[in-house]
């Protein structure tokens, strides 16, 4: 080979090197993306069982029922629809009703989620923020909601 | 008082930032050595100025002075002292006025280190420092002043967030700046050489050790970020791919190619155009992290607040040092001349192979982290890309660099010869996929992958010892000669190996952890038992304790062994009486390199609880290589030829003669 078919030999690499990590993420993408939804969503337009979705919205009081071993059931609500979901496992610390969740799993009918992680995570003013912005945009939301009995401290870390 | 002498102090250090920013340039334009002069004392008496600015906030959290507005929100009085002292970069102000502090730490570093840098290039390096330093000054004085008071001042504060009063959190953030901020020295470096024009071997030797020292402390940031994770969110996960971690990761990604590439630079004078903007994407990367982090765009623990004006702010400093970088690049990356043919098969070769697959997986990792962001900018749709997403393309990008990493040192600079280092690998991949298999058999089977990466990560320890073994040339020399030829090596050569093999460990750990771990999620009652990893664990009861500022419900278990107890563990959930706020601490006990991890659940209504149990094979090991990779570093860095105009030790002509050439 002479010099310049050895240099296209190494850009060629090179180039297909990223091409097949560019074709990878493309693939990753389609395989591992979660949509985010909120109740009212799921039930303008249906979620075809087994598509990994986020479902976003507060625990609606009074819906948290324990079952059998760690398994939990409550409802996702947003104001104008509720979404049944069932969790096995430990919830997170925060995890409490008339809070915002996210939780991420699948429906395995079209009317049963079952969640595989539950996040309300970290800072007990934490509000998911796609759950934030979306009460905020139906008109759902409450200053209460978001800035707890500590009174005046919402106000200045917000 | 003292607060206010830190207010002013601050303001100080804005205007002789702005002069630092100025003058020198005009100087080494102008070829004046009194203007350029300005650069090493101003920059001193900045980074004095921004120490006493830092001192006093910090003595207001001392104290506990809750009228000063960032103390009241962040801290209380009955926190244990460390945890007021590292309160002080526990939120939004005060750690970014540690990043100012490392900042202009770095600048008076070069100052004084810098002695023997050409005089432009000191001064230039130094105003380009500046450029940033006043750019985040103006960034705290105008949006996020921690030197705000409170009239009337309050009786109490508020708390800091109890996940961060841990020690852990305490040397996480500087240890983690020190990294990330470490990096804008090679920004200035990169910036100053396009300004003048002109680039050599010698630039890469001045950069290198800053690109060292500041890739050392952002490893070991990480994995203290890593470690905090695990023991303290209470989910025994170390790594989550969330946006924040990887707004640390894609810095040390591109570092750890930029230490790769600038090797090439100094020892061969090629690869000049590709390091200068390999040394801006990486602080870019870092800028783009405390955007990320800080303007509030993503919600986590390290967003401490969301103001708008902040997100803003710091995209205009991250848009106009990115953009004009770049810029500066495009238009002087011409006029820098290439130099240093080699062929593909080559230490240079292997070297921008390693540089290809860790920049490609940078974009990678940076594609999956803003994708989400510019997608709900873009079209208000909401996704979020997770672990899936980038075990998926991260990890398998991984490979290829993972089996060649012992290559590289056993090939020759300037043309290579591929199938010799493949001889000398031989045995050691050899050994390592035995050893791989052998756990096979003894484990009785499971995914054969793992057992691949398994031997992976054994094969990248043993191959790192290569590269000495056959420099000191074992086997064929008698043992005595051959140990004192090895303690002859150059000390980079031990870190080198030292970095690679830390990798390896780390490989093993993770490997280890993901493919091996059990979880059992169970309901237990006082006196119930529970099997994890070999263990028994019998649950002895609730009992409730007060700590300073929190109260706690905590489990006691005791585990035992082939029915011998051979520990115990609390594990417990507390709340924080200030904040009202729950967390869990999980319990660990280590055997070995493996851990049991016990976090509490909620209590049932007939008196059990909800236990989680987790039995985390070699995880200590992903920590543990981190730690070999940092001491490779410092080892690296006290190399000889690193130590930049440091008077030669006596020369030794019994040992120049023994050194092979390189």
């Amino acid at each position: 080979m002479t010099r310049k078919q050895k240099r296209m030999a190494v850009i060629a690499g090179g180039m297909s090197f990223i091409l097949i990590a560019v074709l990878l993420v493309m693939f990753a993408f389609s395989q591992s993306v979660a949509y985010f939804f909120m109740p009212s969503d799921l039930a303008k337009n249906e979620v075809s069982p087994g598509t990994r979705i986020r479902l976003g919205g507060l625990v609606e009081a009074g819906s948290v029922v324990r079952g059998a071993g760690s398994t939990v059931s409550f409802k996702v609500t947003d104001g104008s629809a509720s979404v049944p979901v069932s969790y096995t496992g430990i919830l997170p610390d925060l995890f409490r009703e008339g809070q915002g969740v996210v939780t991420e799993g699948v429906f395995t009918t079209s009317q049963a989620f079952v969640a595989d992680s539950v996040l309300a995570k970290h800072d007990e003013n934490y509000m998911p923020k796609e759950v934030a912005d979306r009460l905020k945009a139906d008109g759902v939301w409450k200053e209460s909601e978001g800035s707890p009995t500590t009174g005046a401290k919402g106000s200045v870390t917000r | 008082m003292i607060v206010e002498i830190g207010h002013y102090a601050l303001v100080l250090a804005l205007a002789i930032a702005l002069i630092v920013s100025i003058a020198p340039v005009v100087g080494a334009r102008r070829n004046d050595a009194a203007l350029m002069a300005l650069a090493p004392s101003g920059s001193i008496i900045l980074f004095g100025m921004v120490t006493l600015s830092f001192l006093a906030l910090t003595w207001a959290y001392a104290v506990s002075d809750f009228s000063v507005r960032n103390v009241w929100e962040n801290s209380h009085s009955l926190m244990p002292m460390i945890y007021k002292l590292s309160g002080v970069w526990g939120n939004h102000e005060g750690s970014m006025l540690l990043w100012l502090l490392i900042l202009t730490l770095f600048s008076a570093l070069v100052a004084l280190f810098g002695r023997n840098l050409p005089d432009t290039l000191r001064a230039n390096v130094l105003a380009v420092q500046a450029w940033v330093t006043v750019a985040f000054t103006l960034f705290i004085l105008l949006t996020s002043n921690p030197f705000i008071r409170l009239n009337p001042a309050p009786a109490e504060g508020q708390d800091l967030n109890p996940v961060l009063q841990d020690p852990g959190l305490a040397v996480h953030p500087p240890l983690l700046y020190l990294g990330y901020v470490g990096f804008s020295v090679c920004f200035s470096f990169a910036v100053a050489a396009l300004i003048e024009g002109r680039i050599d071997a010698a630039w890469a030797r001045w950069v290198r050790p800053w690109t060292l020292a500041a890739w050392t402390f952002l490893t070991a940031g990480i994995a203290m970020g890593s470690y905090w994770a695990y023991y303290e969110l209470g989910w025994g996960g170390w790594w989550f791919w969330d946006p924040v971690e990887n707004a640390s990761f894609m810095p040390w990604l591109a570092g750890t190619a930029l230490l790769h590439s600038a090797l090439v630079m100094e020892k061969r004078e090629a690869l000049k155009i590709w390091t200068v903007l390999l040394a801006i994407i990486t602080f870019s990367l870092s800028l783009l992290g405390t955007f990320l982090v800080r303007s509030g765009v993503l919600t986590s623990v390290h967003a401490f607040a969301t103001d708008p004006t902040r997100g803003t702010f710091i995209l205009a400093i991250l848009s106009i040092f990115v953009g004009g970088a770049f810029a500066l690049f495009a238009w002087r990356a011409p006029q820098l001349k290439s130099g240093g043919i080699f062929a593909p098969i080559s230490r240079e070769g292997a070297l921008v192979l390693n540089n290809l697959i860790l920049t490609v997986s940078t974009a990678t990792v940076l594609t999956g982290t803003l994708y989400p962001l510019v997608l709900e900018t873009l079209t208000g749709e909401k996704i979020s890309v997770g672990a899936p997403f980038f075990n998926l393309t991260f990890g398998l990008l991984m490979i290829p660099l993972l089996l060649i990493v012992p290559m590289g040192p056993l090939l020759a600079w300037k043309r290579g010869d591929l199938l010799g280092a493949m001889q000398r690998l031989y045995l050691v991949a050899g050994l390592a996929l035995v050893v791989g298999l052998g756990l096979y058999y003894v484990e009785n089977g499971g995914p054969v992958l793992a057992f691949l990466g398994l031997a992976l990560g054994i094969y990248l320890i043993l191959g790192s010892l290569v590269d000495l073994w056959y420099r000191a040339n074992f086997g064929k020399l008698a043992f005595s000669i051959a140990f004192a030829r090895l303690k002859g090596l150059p000390r980079s050569a031990f870190g080198t190996a030292l970095a690679h093999m830390g990798l390896g460990v780390t490989v093993l750990g993770i490997v280890a952890v993901t493919a091996f771990e059990t979880e059992h999620v169970l309901e237990m009652k006082q006196g119930m038992t529970a099997d994890a990893g070999g263990y028994t664990l019998v649950f002895d009861g609730m009992k409730e304790a007060v700590g300073p500022n929190f109260t706690e419900e905590r489990a006691h278990f005791t585990i035992s062994k082939a029915g011998v107890a051979v520990a115990d563990v609390w594990s417990s959930k507390r709340i924080y009486t200030a904040r009202r706020m729950p967390t869990t601490e999980a319990g660990i006990v280590s055997f070995g390199l493996s851990q049991l991890y016990v976090s509490l659940g909620d209590p049932m209504a007939d008196g059990g609880i909800v236990v989680r149990i987790w039995w985390k094979p070699f995880i200590l090991c992903i920590w543990l290589g981190s730690v070999i990779m940092m001491i490779g570093g410092f080892v690296s860095l006290s190399d000889r030829r690193l130590r930049v105009g440091a008077p030669s030790r006596r020369t030794k002509p019994a040992k120049i003669a023994l050194e092979p050439a390189e």
